[in-house]
């Protein structure tokens, strides 16, 4: 049986309609953007309304978006932009800051038990040294949802000269996202996140400067990204961007704050990753409306997540990248948690398709495998099972 | 027919009851094509109900888009003879060929500094090469002959022992022209160089086989295949191994060569447009072939002092390059306002440059510069063809009657040895 409910939201989100039908119209155009003909410029229309689209909701100048194939390349050009600066990036950035910017030897920035990064060790880091930094940080954490104090982040950057950052892939369209508010240098957008299509992203630029390029070629987005513009998913991207989630986010704030209180009636211990402790429920503020990550410290979060499956409910054992990989979340060791709770930890990411019934069907699916005795893997005394 | 109007089969692609076509005709098949409304059609239940993130392993929405895109894996590695575990996915040839470039110069570096190609090359390669060549690497730009093949004597003397990589276009984007790969490939297999070939333009329109034609590494375009634009791959060959560094890091996805979330609507596309092509190779080859030389053959019948640009032989059915002597580049253009069509490759087209690829086979700036790229393909029509002749023959002739060049070459004038005089 097919799981009815999905709840993986931060993986991917299924395609919008607004998104589908500008898509499925393109999808039957030709035309090259780059060509001069009419076929050509019709295209080139479309690429140029999405960008306005885009930009718009991210206050932005049009001619400052750059359209990528993925928030994974935004991320990476980002990076190859950081020139002769110092860089530092978080300890709980996406695999697509941590790994490149390991290679080119950048400083992490500590994070707090509360899932923010510690302001107190960035302020020293940029202390440390004269040279000006690049800093590299998210807006809002893929796995516990947490969000930044950019505007705070952003003070301290540029008191110190530096440039900042933002990777917002799982920001935008949840939170307000505002480049020119935040005075945000660089920011990484993606398209499927916010239920726009896979295979396109954006990386914004705060205002114009001189960028190299990551590929090179024909001179597609002003010489800094080579490529033929992939029309109809820059399309749906820019109609996904203009919907209205308003109203969606406090319906969907308030799913996850029922999911929330109904999972601690249950009983047993729960540790809700980036909620503050011993405070009343809900604090959407401080994380996603959208995302709750938590562990019970029983079973591993592999095993949860494929008995989940069984029961007709996907959720995430962490980001979907490194998904079969077992390994505790490096968020929320870098949160300060043991590998014992780490390991345990599954995320629950609720978005525009997800209803009541998604939420009392997981509750009920939690419930019967948390009192479940035991099952094949315990029995065996294998903390992980095979992937 | 127009490709706005590309829901149309090659089977009922003839209009019954009509002999206008639809307007305007879409002559620009190597700058973009239409998406085959099957691919399209395979498509959408990814966009929707089969929406899952091909990396989320633990549950059936990741399944289910994984396996979609492990079956476009198969399509594609079976259209150029290669196993599936060498495709990796890619955003298109763009990004292939800078992946191919850079990544095995990198890979490299310290050991080999030496890479060939050619300088008819699409510019996304020419554009990494003096990258490369900012960082230490050396490049030797092959020339090509007048037909547009490159040399095999030249490029057998051009490889060293530092020599790393030999990159040559399958097919030209301008001109048609197809490389000889399996040569290509057998030169450098004995001297132990990798080949990569850019084969954005040859996929499914000419039979390859990375195995026969030792080909180590090749760029596919999605777009160019009636597939979706922003989806591409590259094969890399893993017997023997081809070592290349990635170009963007991350997840790790693509075996570490290429990260970030797997586009999976646009994956199953590629893989059904290879699937097609395969399959309606032979006989749309054929079609194809008897369209472009009716329209050449028209042409040549009607009008003196035409050049055909590249080799007529050793070129896709797909592709005409055609220069108009006597008229004038912009005023052609304006006079066949119904027939979308190219004067270049299309990601330099916006500029008046002549096109260097034509320069490079020694067409002289003026010819250069009144040379139309007409690309047929999967939904052109015979009345699409007679009607662009028709209108190609029309404009070139009233462009000539007012051309002063053009009576002067009547009355036997050599223009070459007039001195102009500054006025």
């Amino acid at each position: 049986m097919k799981p009815v409910s999905y709840l993986d939201y931060n993986a991917t989100s299924p395609l919008r309609p607004e998104a589908l039908a500008v898509m499925s119209a393109v999808l039957q155009e030709t035309g090259n953007p780059s060509s001069v003909h009419g076929f050509g410029r019709n295209a080139r229309r479309h690429v140029d309304i999405a960008r306005q689209q885009v930009a718009l909701r991210v206050g932005a100048r049009s001619e400052n978006v750059i359209f990528t194939a993925s928030g994974t390349e935004a991320n990476n050009l980002a990076l190859l932009n950081a020139g002769n600066h110092r860089l530092l990036v978080s300890a709980i950035e996406h695999d697509s800051i941590l790994k490149p910017a390991r290679q080119m030897g950048a400083e992490v920035i500590q994070a707090q038990r509360s899932g923010e990064i510690d302001l107190d060790h960035l302020a020293s880091l940029l202390q440390q040294d004269s040279r000006p930094a690049f800093v590299s940080i998210m807006m809002a954490n893929n796995e516990t949802g947490v969000i930044q104090p950019v505007a705070a982040i952003s003070e301290l950057v540029h008191r110190h000269g530096g440039l900042l950052h933002v990777d917002a892939a799982q920001a935008m369209c949840r939170i307000a996202v505002d480049i020119s508010l935040l005075d945000i240098d660089f920011l990484t957008l993606s398209g499927h996140k916010i239920g726009g299509p896979q295979g396109v992203g954006a990386l914004v630029l705060g205002r114009d400067r001189e960028m190299t390029a990551l590929l090179l070629g024909g001179g597609q987005e002003r010489g800094r990204r080579a490529g033929s513009e992939n029309v109809a998913a820059i399309a749906g991207f820019g109609a996904a961007a203009m919907v209205d989630t308003g109203a969606e986010l406090a319906r969907i704030g308030a799913l996850r704050d029922h999911l929330e209180a109904r999972l601690q009636t249950l009983g047993q211990p729960i540790t809700f990753f980036g909620r503050s402790q011993g405070m009343a429920l809900p604090q959407s503020h401080e994380r996603l409306p959208n995302t709750s990550c938590f562990a019970s410290g029983t079973k591993n979060s592999e095993t949860l997540v494929m008995a989940l499956d069984l029961a007709g409910v996907a959720v995430s054992a962490g980001s979907a990248c490194s998904s079969g990989k077992v390994r505790p979340s490096h968020v929320i060791t870098a949160m300060g948690f043991g590998a014992a709770t780490a390991g345990t930890a599954i995320r629950v990411s609720l978005g525009w398709q997800s209803s009541q019934e998604d939420v009392e069907r997981f509750v009920a699916a939690w419930s019967s495998i948390q009192t479940r005795q035991t099952g094949a893997a315990e029995a065996a005394g294998g903390v992980f099972t095979a992937a | 027919m127009s490709a706005n109007n590309a829901a149309k089969t090659p089977a009922n692609d003839t209009a019954v009851g009509t002999n206008k076509p639809q307007l305007p005709i879409y002559l620009d098949y190597q700058a973009t094509t239409p998406c085959d409304p099957r691919v399209v059609e395979a498509m959408l239940p990814y966009f929707t109900e089969k929406f899952g993130n091909p990396h989320s392993r633990n549950h059936s929405f990741g399944w289910e888009a994984e396996e979609g895109v492990e079956k476009a894996r198969a399509q594609v590695a079976s259209i150029i003879g290669a196993d599936e575990k060498e495709v990796i996915f890619t955003s298109g040839a763009t990004e292939s060929n800078n992946l191919a470039l850079k990544g095995v110069a990198h890979f490299h570096k310290g050991k080999k500094n030496h890479i060939i190609t050619t300088v008819t090359e699409h510019k996304c390669i020419l554009d990494s090469c003096r990258h490369l060549e900012m960082e230490g690497f050396k490049v030797t730009y092959l020339p090509v002959q007048q037909n547009g093949l490159v040399d095999l004597e030249q490029l057998k003397a051009a490889i060293t022992d530092q020599t790393v990589l030999v990159s040559i276009m399958a097919v030209n984007n301008e001109i048609g022209v197809i490389q000889p790969l399996a040569e290509i490939g057998k030169i450098c297999r004995a001297r132990g160089v990798y080949f990569h070939t850019d084969a954005a333009q040859a996929v499914g329109k000419i039979p390859l086989d990375v195995n026969a034609m030792n080909i180590d590494m090749m760029s596919i375009s999605g777009h160019k295949i009636y597939g979706p634009k922003g989806i591409g791959a590259l094969y890399v060959r893993r017997k023997p191994r081809v070592r290349l560094e990635a170009l963007i890091h991350g997840g790790g996805q693509e075996r570490g060569m290429r990260s970030g979330t797997l586009p999976t609507p646009l994956i199953v596309g590629l893989g059904e447009a290879c699937a097609i092509a395969q399959k309606e190779m032979g006989a749309e080859t054929e079609r194809l072939k008897y369209l472009r030389d009716r329209m050449y053959n028209k042409i040549k019948e009607q009008l003196p002092e035409v050049f055909l640009n590249g080799d007529l032989e050793q070129r896709i059915p797909g592709n005409l390059n055609i220069s108009f002597a006597y008229v004038e580049g912009e005023g052609l253009m304006m006079g066949i306002k119904d027939l979308a069509v190219s004067s270049g490759s299309a990601c330099t087209s916006a500029s008046l440059e002549p096109s260097y690829v034509l320069r490079a086979l020694g067409v002289e700036e003026e010819l250069a510069h009144t040379s139309l790229r007409l690309g047929i393909g999967r939904f052109t029509t015979e009345q699409d063809i007679d009607y662009a002749v028709e209108h190609i023959v029309q404009s070139v002739n009233r462009l000539r009657a007012m051309s002063p060049l053009w009576e002067m070459a009547q009355e036997g004038i050599d223009i070459k040895s007039i001195q102009w005089a500054e006025h």
